[in-house]
């Protein structure tokens, strides 16, 4: 497993949004989380993602625990290791989807251009290569989708956490990002962890982890 | 789906042999339950019977006789109907599922359990039905994102009947 969860706790004020969670993801495996609005899966994404600490228990990534790491070396891992989607609003305007593409990596400090020719690659990869001199506004919501998947790839991270990717696009647009996302995070043997309340999304995934009330069960499927 | 008018439609473009038509029919329809042979006859049989079809001609052979089935104005007027026609739309499980949940609420069973369990099966297939379209041609894509949507819908009706169990309790037990 790459990165494991265990008996997850987190309360907000007096609301418990996890009661024991647990969740474990192996190289290369796409898990879509599940569960009715206000069931905790966001909260789970984002004390997994090491985003938020939770009250009690741990998330070990490749054997680290998260818990033990300060700030700083939680933010660096989230940059290395991790990659993000969102459903939308992502994108920094000012700047070409190329040169957004390329940003994680030039934050990392990677000579402008090795960034931009990786970025032009993956774009290219995501069937978006024609708008990587357009600026975020200009690209029709599908596309921007697909850069904001090549943004979130191009530091080769071991796991993707993608919370509700498809839910602004139209089916055609929303199928046509989850054939590539995990197309290309398979070819990478990225993790992809997936938050969803769309089954047709889910489908996309080798096993789904449900949650209910702030605890996870794993629906078993021959 | 309706064989006979298929059937139909497949012979507009021109007369042929019984073994012909399953082969075409299978190729483009019956990917998930090939026809047998005899459904085949059956089936042509009864279209010759309704004056649909016609034997356009018999070739002898080393095996039994080949007949050869073209179809007629009356069929043709047959499957102009049926294309015009919009199919009902079926409940498909919803009915069997309703009566699960509600006798499993009545003899004390696990009705989430239940709904749970369809629901990993219908996932299943569904991650099936994705892996075939990825793979596959346009027709396959079509054909799969139909059962896609439609176990998409069963899904959808499955979380929220276990989102309301209480209240169906509450009336059935």
């Amino acid at each position: 497993m790459i990165l494991t969860a265990r008996a997850l706790k987190k309360t907000y004020g007096i609301t418990p949004a996890l009661a024991g969670a647990d969740f474990e993801i192996a190289p290369g495996e796409v898990v879509a989380v599940m569960g009715p609005s206000g069931s905790g899966k966001s909260t789970l994404l984002h004390c997994i993602a090491g985003i938020i600490a939770p009250d009690e228990g741990t998330v070990e990534f490749d054997g680290r625990d998260l818990g033990s790491m300060s700030d700083v070396e939680r933010s660096a891992l989230r940059r290395s290791e991790f990659g993000f989607v969102f459903q939308f609003g992502q994108l920094v305007p000012e700047l070409s989807c190329r040169e957004n593409v390329a940003l994680p990596l030039r934050l990392d400090g990677v000579a402008r251009r090795v960034a931009e020719q990786r970025a032009d690659a993956l774009l290219e990869a995501l069937e978006v290569g024609g708008v990587a001199k357009q600026r975020p506004g200009t690209v029709s919501g599908g596309e921007g989708q697909r850069v904001a998947v090549a943004r979130a790839l191009v530091t080769d991270p071991r796991v993707l956490f993608a919370d509700e990717p498809t839910g602004a696009l139209d089916s055609l647009n929303g199928e046509r990002v989850m054939e590539l996302l995990t197309a290309a995070a398979r070819e990478r043997n990225t993790a992809v962890v997936l938050v969803t309340h769309e089954t047709r999304v889910a489908a996309y995934s080798d096993r789904e982890v449900i949650v209910r009330d702030g605890r996870t069960r794993e629906t078993v499927s021959s | 789906m309706a064989i006979g008018t298929t059937f139909l439609g497949l012979l507009e473009a021109g007369p042929r042999h019984g073994y012909d038509l399953k082969r075409a029919y299978d190729e483009r329809f019956g990917a998930d339950r090939p026809l047998s042979y005899g459904q085949v006859y059956a089936t042509l049989a009864r279209l010759l019977k309704n004056g649909l079809v016609e034997v356009d001609g018999v070739e002898p052979g080393s095996g039994p006789e080949r007949k050869r089935y073209a179809i007629t104005d009356a069929g043709v007027t047959d499957v102009e109907r049926w294309l015009a026609q919009p199919e009902k739309p079926e409940p498909y499980l919803q009915s069997t599922l309703y009566a699960k949940v509600v006798l499993a609420l009545l003899t004390g069973r696990g009705a989430h359990e239940l709904l749970d369990a369809q629901r990993a099966e219908h996932l299943r297939l569904m991650r099936e039905l994705t892996a075939r379209r990825r793979d596959g041609d346009i027709a396959d894509v079509l054909i799969c994102d139909h059962a896609l949507f439609h176990l998409e819908a069963d899904v959808r009706w499955l979380e929220l009947t276990a989102a309301r169990l209480d209240e169906l309790e509450a009336v059935v037990a």
